[in-house]
C-alpha cells in the first residue's frame, strides 16, 4: 500500500500522484521561502514578540472573514496589515518602546501583548457569533495542509513575489537600520518608516504563510529556521539563503512524514525545526570551543 | 445575576485570579518579560492537553508544565531572563507538542473531546464548580503571599540589577521564584480566560498601571489589580447581559480598553512622568549596554543620565 521507507523516489511519486499533496508542497515551499526571509530579519531585529503577535492575528482574520462571508485571504490580509499598523502607530507618538534594536519585545511588551490578547479574543468572539465553525477552530489555529486549493497557491505566489521584491529593494537600508539604527538615522536612512515597512511586509508574509501552517504555527516557520541560520553564519546574505533552505527542507520533510504517519503536520514541523536548531547550537558551541582551544595553544610570539 | 451559582463561582475565581495577575503583570511589564509570559501561556496549553491525552486531571498537567517552563526559561537566560529568540524557539516546539496531544486526544473520539482544545485555549470561566473555585482561591492566596515576600528585592533587582546584587539580593533566585509565581498565575488564569488570553489579564492591566502611575511600589500593584478585577467584573456582567458574547472576549476587551485609555498620549504630562521612565530606561540601557540604542525623546535623558 505505502511505498517502502528506503525508496524516497517511490514515496514522492506516491505523494505527488495526489493533487492536494502537490498543492501542499507548492504552498509549503512558497511559505517557507517567505518565512525564511522575513523571519531572518525578524530575528535580527529582535522582534520575535511582534512577529508572534502578527502571526496569531491570522486566527481572527479567518474567523472574521467567515463571519461576514468574505474570502479568507481578505480576512488574513486585512487583519494582519491592520495589526502591523497598530503596532507601529502608537510607538511613533509615545516613543515608549520604539528602537528597532531593542525591539518591540524588549522595550515594554505590554502594548504588543495586549494587541495579541485582543486579537485572539476577537477571533474567539467571531467564532462564537458564527457558531458553525467551532470544529474548524483547531484547523484555523493549527492549519491543515490537506485542503490547500490552487487558488490559495496562486495567492501565496503573488504575496511571495511582492514581499521578496520589496525586501530585495529595502534589504540594504533595512539591514543598516537593524544593525545600527543611530548611525543609519544619521546617514539619512528613514529608520522609523523602514520599521513600519518591515512590519507590514512581515504581516503580508504571515498572511500568506498562515494558510499552510495555521495561526499558531506560522511563528515556528518564522523563528526557528532563522535562528538556526543565525547560529551558523553571521553573513546576512548567506544567512538568509540558509534560513530559506532550512525552512524549505523542514517543510518538505514534515509534509512527507505527516503524510505517512498519523501525527499532525504542525507537530512534525516544529519538532524538526527545533531539532535543527539544537544541532546548530551544538555545532556552534563545538566550533567555539575548538576556536578557544586553538587560541590557547597558539605559541606566543 | 447572583442567583446562579456558576456566576458566583466565576466572579470569585475571576476576582482572585485578577488580584494576583494585576501586580504580577505590572512587574512583568517592568521587567520586559511579557514575551516570557506569552510563552508560558502556550506551555500551559500543551500541559493541559498532555494531561487530557494521558487521562490525568488537566490542572496537574497545567501546574507541572508551567513550573517546568519557569525553571527552563529562567535557567536559559542571563540572570533569569532568556533571549527572545530562544523563548520563541522553545515555545514553537511546545506548541507543536500541543498539536500532537490535541490530535492524540481528539482522534477516534467525538463530541466534547473534539472541542476540548478550544476550552483550554479560550477558557471556561462559567464552568467552574465550588471545588475548582476553592483551589483557585487557595493558589492565588499563596501566590500573593509569595509576591509580597519577594516583592521588594524583586523590584530592586528589576530597577537596578547591579545595585541589587551589590546589596546582597540573590538576583537569580528572586528571578526564578518570580517566574514560578507567574507560572502558577498562568495556570489558574488558563482556567478562567484560557491559555491564549492570559496575556490580556497580565499585560494589559500591568501596562496600564505602568502608564498611570510613576510610583513603582504598592500604588502601581494596586492600580494593576484594580484594573484586572474591574475587567473581570465588567466583562462577566457584559457576558451575562449579552449571552452571545463569550466572557473571555469581554474580559479581554475591557482590560485592553483600560490599557488603550492609559496609553493615550496626554498633553504635556510627560514632564512629571519622566523621572520614573528615565529611571527604568537608564537601567535598561546599562543592563544591555551594547545592544540598546536610545530613541528620540528618551535619547536625551539617557545620554545625560550616565
Amino acid at each position: 500500500m505505502s511505498a517502502p521507507w528506503w525508496d524516497p523516489i517511490a514515496m514522492i511519486d506516491q505523494m505527488w500522484a495526489l493533487p492536494f499533496m502537490v498543492n501542499a508542497f507548492r504552498a509549503g515551499t512558497l511559505a517557507a521561502a517567505l518565512a525564511g526571509t522575513t523571519g531572518w530579519f525578524m530575528v535580527a531585529r529582535r522582534q520575535a514578540f511582534a512577529g508572534h503577535t502578527l502571526s496569531v492575528v491570522g486566527f481572527p482574520g479567518a474567523a472574521g472573514a467567515a463571519l461576514i462571508g468574505a474570502p479568507v485571504w481578505a480576512g488574513y490580509l486585512g487583519f494582519c496589515t491592520a495589526t502591523a499598523l497598530v503596532l507601529t502607530g502608537p510607538r511613533g507618538r509615545s516613543g515608549s518602546s520604539s528602537t528597532p534594536r531593542q525591539g518591540t519585545s524588549r522595550g515594554d511588551g505590554a502594548a504588543v501583548g495586549t494587541v495579541q490578547a485582543v486579537s485572539l479574543a476577537c477571533g474567539f468572539l467571531f467564532v462564537a457569533l458564527y457558531a458553525g465553525l467551532l470544529g474548524g477552530t483547531t484547523s484555523l489555529l493549527f492549519g491543515s495542509f490537506l485542503g490547500i486549493t490552487t487558488g490559495q497557491v496562486t495567492f501565496l505566489a503573488g504575496v511571495s513575489l511582492l514581499v521578496l521584491v520589496a525586501l530585495a529593494l529595502l534589504g540594504r537600508p533595512l539591514l543598516f537600520a537593524t544593525v545600527d539604527p543611530d548611525v543609519a538615522a544619521a546617514r539619512g536612512v528613514p529608520v522609523r518608516r523602514l520599521d513600519m515597512a518591515f512590519l507590514l511586509l512581515l504581516a503580508l508574509a504571515v498572511a500568506g504563510a498562515v494558510q499552510v501552517t495555521g495561526a499558531l504555527l506560522v511563528f515556528t516557520l518564522l523563528v526557528l529556521p532563522a535562528a538556526t541560520a543565525q547560529r551558523l553564519t553571521c553573513r546576512p546574505a548567506a544567512a538568509v539563503a540558509l534560513s530559506v533552505a532550512i525552512a524549505v527542507l523542514v517543510v518538505w520533510t514534515a509534509l512527507t512524514v505527516a503524510f505517512y504517519t498519523p501525527y499532525p503536520f504542525g507537530f512534525w514541523l516544529s519538532t524538526l525545526a527545533f531539532t535543527g536548531y539544537l544541532l546548530a547550537v551544538a555545532t556552534s558551541r563545538a566550533g567555539h570551543l575548538r576556536h578557544i582551544r586553538l587560541q590557547l595553544h597558539r605559541p606566543r610570539s | 445575576m447572583f442567583v446562579h451559582p456558576f456566576m458566583v463561582y466565576a466572579l470569585i475565581a475571576g476576582t482572585a485570579v485578577a488580584l494576583a495577575a494585576g501586580p504580577a503583570g505590572y512587574l512583568l511589564v517592568l521587567r520586559g518579560q511579557v514575551f516570557t509570559a506569552d510563552a508560558m501561556s502556550h506551555v500551559a496549553f500543551t500541559g493541559a492537553l498532555a494531561a487530557l491525552a494521558f487521562g490525568i486531571d488537566p490542572r496537574i498537567g497545567l501546574a507541572v508544565a508551567v513550573l517546568a517552563a519557569a525553571s527552563v526559561l529562567g535557567g536559559l537566560g542571563n540572570r533569569g531572563r532568556a533571549d527572545d529568540v530562544v523563548i520563541g524557539g522553545l515555545f514553537a516546539l511546545v506548541l507543536g507538542l500541543g498539536v500532537l496531544f490535541l490530535s492524540l486526544y481528539s482522534s477516534g473520539r467525538s463530541g466534547s473531546h473534539g472541542t476540548a482544545g478550544v476550552g483550554v485555549l479560550f477558557g471556561s470561566i462559567l464552568g467552574l464548580d465550588a471545588q475548582q473555585t476553592a483551589i483557585t482561591v487557595i493558589v492565588v492566596a499563596a501566590v500573593l503571599a509569595g509576591l509580597a515576600l519577594i516583592g521588594r528585592p524583586l523590584l530592586l533587582a528589576t530597577l537596578d540589577e547591579a545595585v541589587a546584587a551589590a546589596r546582597g539580593v540573590p538576583v537569580r533566585v528572586v528571578g526564578y521564584s518570580y517566574l514560578a509565581l507567574v507560572g502558577l498565575i498562568v495556570a489558574q488564569a488558563t482556567q478562567v480566560v484560557g491559555a491564549l488570553l492570559v496575556l490580556g489579564l497580565l499585560a494589559a492591566p500591568g501596562g496600564a498601571a505602568r502608564r498611570l502611575t510613576t510610583r513603582p511600589g504598592p500604588a502601581a500593584a494596586l492600580a494593576a489589580a484594580a484594573i484586572a478585577v474591574a475587567s473581570i467584573w465588567i466583562g462577566l456582567t457584559a457576558s451575562y447581559t449579552l449571552p452571545t458574547v463569550p466572557p473571555s472576549f469581554s474580559i479581554t476587551a475591557v482590560a485592553a480598553t483600560c490599557f488603550a485609555l492609559a496609553a493615550l498620549p496626554r498633553p504635556r504630562t510627560r514632564k512629571s512622568t519622566s523621572p520614573e521612565t528615565t529611571g527604568t530606561g537608564t537601567t535598561e540601557t546599562v543592563r544591555r549596554a551594547p545592544a540598546s540604542v536610545p530613541s528620540d525623546d528618551q535619547a536625551t535623558a539617557r545620554t545625560r543620565a550616565p
